[in-house]
C-alpha cells in the first residue's frame, strides 16, 4: 500500500507538470507538423512512383512521427531525473519513506503516461492526412504508446539513474536517440536495405514500436497486402517483444536507482 | 526520551573519514547546534541521521527509531530542511506542499488544515498559489520550513537553514524557528558555520575533522575561552586599580590609551559592584566610560581547533563558485 502511494504520487507529479505546461504541449506539434507536411510532402511524389501511386507517403510517415513523439517525450521524462538532482528536488523524494523502488516505477508510469499524451496530440493529425481510425484502433493505439514509452522511460532511467549532471545529454541524443530513430524504420521501408542495416534495425527497440504502430494504425486506410508488404512482423510478435525489453530494462532502473549510497 | 542519541557513529568515504565516532545525546525539545567548517563532517552527520547514508560503524536512534534498523520509520518522523533548495519550482507553493503530504501519507482533510496554519505562519498564504519559481529565495526557504513540518514531525533537522541569504531574511526565518519552538515543541537539529546563529541553540557540539571538541551551552563554550572583558575610563586610574585589586581576584591591566581593561567571568554583575565602589571612594571617582565585551564563539573555535571558522570564504566566494560550475556544467 505504501509502495503503491510513493509510486501514484511521483506519476501525479510527472503528469501535473505535463499538463500544467500548456504551451509546450502545443509547441511539441511543430516537429511532427514540419515532418509529416513538409519532409512527407516533399516526398510524397518520389516514393508514390514506387508504389504506382497506391500509397501516400504521409500515411506511410505518420506511425513513425507518432512513436518519434513518444520516445522523445520519454527520454526527456526519465532525464528529468538528472535535471530534479541538479535542482535539488530530488532529495525531497529520496528522503521520504517511500522505497526507491516506488520512486523508480512510478517514474517509468509518470513518462510513459505523458508520452502516451504527447502521443494523442499528434494522433490528432491523423484525419488531415486521411487516416480512418476508429475507437477499437484508437484503445491499441494507446496500448502500443504506453508499452512503446514504458521500454524508452526505463532505458532512459537506466542511463539518467547515476548521472550526476546535464552534460551528457546532448551526446545521448546524437548518438543513441537519432541512430535508435533512424534506424526503425520511422521513415522508410526495412525492405530491400543493406544486410547491416537490416540487422541493426533488429536489435534496435524502436523497431517494433514502429512496426506494430504501422500495423495497427493504418489497418483501415491502407490496402492489406500493401500494409503486410510495408510492416516486418505480425503485431502480437512486436509486441511481445516490446514487453520483453520493458521487463528487462524496468528491472536495472529499478536496481541502478535502489543502491543507497 | 531523548530525540536523537548517537552511538560510536563513522562515517568513511574510502580512506578518508568523514564522521569518526561521534557520540551525542539530544533532549526532546532542544534546539542543537552542530558547528564547524566546511568539511567538518556537519552535512555527512545531518545525511546519517536522515537515513540518507549508512555509517560504516556505529548507529543512532532518532525519535525511538534506530536509523541502521528502522530507516522507514525514521524518516516518517523527521523533517528536514536541505542545505540547497529541494523545491520543484514549476508547481506552486501548495503543490509542493500537497506532493509533500502524499509522499507522506497526511490524510487530504488534515492536510488542508495544516497546510493552511503553517502557511500562514511563514506568511505566504498570500503566495500559496503562485508558481515556486516567481518566489524569491527567503520565500523558498520559509516554504520548505513548512512544508519540512507538514506531516508533524518530531524532530526537523536544518542542513544551514539560512546560507545564502541576506541578513534580514536570516533574521525573520529566525523568528519563524522560535516561534516554532514555541508553537509545536519540535527537536531542531541544525548545521551552522555562522557563529551568530549558534548562539540560538541551546547547546552547541562543535565539531572538526569529523570529531566532536566540544559539547556545552553557549555561554559555557564562552566561559572556557576567559572571562569578559570590561574596558573603563576614569578620572584617577591609579585609584581606580587600588579600589579594585582590593575586591577579589581581578585580573586589571592599563592600555597605552589611558583606559583600564578589567577580565572577569560576568562582566554584566560585576558593572554595578564596580561602579558602587568607584561611587563610593573618598573622593568618588568619575567614571567616563565603561564597555563590556563578551567572548564569542569564533574565539571558542580557535581555542578548541586552533584555526577559524572561515566564514568569509564561505560566505562570499563558494556560492558564487558553485553557481558558476552550475553554469558551466562543470562536475560538483
Amino acid at each position: 500500500m505504501r509502495h503503491l502511494r510513493g509510486v501514484y504520487t511521483i506519476w501525479y507529479r510527472d503528469v501535473l507538470r505535463f499538463l500544467r505546461d500548456r504551451p509546450r504541449i502545443l509547441a511539441s506539434m511543430a516537429q511532427p507538423l514540419l515532418f509529416l507536411f513538409v519532409f512527407g510532402t516533399g516526398l510524397t511524389p518520389a516514393m508514390s512512383g514506387a508504389t504506382n501511386g497506391a500509397l501516400d507517403f504521409r500515411q506511410f510517415m505518420f506511425p513513425g512521427v507518432l512513436c518519434m513523439a513518444v520516445l522523445f517525450t520519454a527520454i526527456f521524462s526519465a532525464i528529468s531525473v538528472v535535471w530534479d538532482r541538479e535542482f535539488g528536488f530530488l532529495k525531497e523524494v529520496l528522503v521520504a519513506p517511500v522505497s526507491r523502488t516506488a520512486v523508480a516505477l512510478g517514474k517509468v508510469a509518470g513518462g510513459a503516461s505523458i508520452s502516451m499524451l504527447q502521443g494523442l496530440v499528434v494522433l490528432v493529425l491523423a484525419p488531415i492526412i486521411g487516416i480512418r481510425l476508429d475507437v477499437g484502433t484508437i484503445v491499441e493505439i494507446i496500448g502500443l504508446m504506453l508499452l512503446l514509452a514504458s521500454v524508452a522511460t526505463s532505458f532512459g532511467l537506466v542511463i539518467a539513474a547515476r548521472q550526476k549532471t546535464l552534460e551528457g545529454f546532448q551526446m545521448i541524443m546524437n548518438f543513441l536517440l537519432m541512430p535508435l530513430f533512424f534506424l526503425s524504420g520511422a521513415f522508410f521501408p526495412l525492405r530491400g536495405v543493406p544486410w547491416w542495416m537490416t540487422w541493426l534495425s533488429r536489435i534496435d527497440p524502436v523497431t517494433y514500436g514502429v512496426d506494430s504502430m504501422r500495423g495497427v494504425a493504418l489497418r483501415h486506410s491502407v490496402p492489406p497486402e500493401l500494409l503486410a508488404s510495408l510492416t516486418l512482423y505480425p503485431v502480437a510478435i512486436d509486441v511481445a517483444v516490446m514487453g520483453v525489453l520493458a521487463v528487462a530494462f524496468i528491472a536495472p532502473a529499478v536496481w541502478l536507482f535502489g543502491r543507497q549510497d | 526520551m531523548s530525540a536523537i542519541e548517537a552511538r560510536k557513529l563513522v562515517r568513511r568515504f574510502g580512506t578518508f573519514t568523514a564522521v569518526d565516532e561521534v557520540d551525542f545525546v539530544v533532549e526532546a525539545g532542544e534546539i542543537f547546534g552542530f558547528l564547524g567548517p566546511n568539511g567538518a563532517g556537519k552535512s555527512t552527520t545531518i545525511k546519517l541521521l536522515c537515513t540518507m547514508l549508512k555509517p560504516t560503524a556505529g548507529t543512532a536512534v532518532v525519535s525511538g527509531f534506530d536509523i541502521t534498523r528502522q530507516p522507514d520509520r525514521v524518516r516518517q518522523s523527521i523533517g528536514i530542511i536541505f542545505q540547497d533548495p529541494s523545491l520543484d519550482d514549476r508547481l506552486t507553493g501548495r503543490e509542493n506542499m500537497r506532493f509533500h503530504a502524499m509522499l507522506y501519507d497526511v490524510p487530504r482533510a488534515a492536510f488542508v488544515q495544516r497546510a493552511n496554519e503553517l502557511l500562514a505562519m511563514v506568511d505566504l498564504t498570500d503566495k500559496a498559489n503562485d508558481l515556486v519559481r516567481t518566489y524569491s529565495g527567503g520565500m523558498r526557504r520559509r516554504l520548505e520550513i513548512a512544508r519540512g513540518l507538514l506531516h508533524q514531525p518530531k524532530v526537523l533537522f536544518l542542513d544551514e537553514p539560512t546560507i545564502g541569504l541576506d541578513p534580514q531574511t536570516r533574521r525573520h526565518i529566525w523568528d519563524y524557528l522560535t516561534k516554532l519552538r514555541r508553537r509545536e515543541g519540535v527537536t531542531m537539529f541544525m548545521t551552522t558555520h555562522y557563529m551568530a546563529e549558534a548562539e540560538h541553540c541551546d547547546r552547541i557540539a562543535v565539531i572538526d575533522h569529523g570529531k566532536i571538541v566540544a559539547l556545552d551551552t553557549p555561554r559555557n563554550l564562552k566561559a572556557m575561552v576567559g572571562g569578559d572583558l570590561i574596558t573603563i575610563r576614569t578620572s584617577d586610574n591609579a585609584r581606580t586599580v587600588t579600589a579594585l585589586i582590593a575586591l577579589h581576584g581581578i585580573d586589571i591591566r592599563a592600555t597605552e590609551d589611558e583606559a583600564l581593561i578589567i577580565e572577569i567571568a560576568q562582566g554584566d554583575r560585576f558593572i554595578p559592584t564596580m561602579v558602587d565602589v568607584l561611587r563610593a571612594a573618598d573622593p568618588p571617582i568619575r567614571i567616563e566610560t565603561i564597555s563590556l565585551s563578551h567572548p564569542t564563539l569564533d574565539d571558542v573555535f580557535v581555542k578548541l581547533t586552533g584555526h577559524g571558522i572561515r566564514t568569509s570564504e564561505a560566505d562570499t566566494v563558494q556560492p558564487l563558485r558553485e553557481m558558476a560550475q552550475v553554469w558551466l556544467g562543470k562536475k560538483r
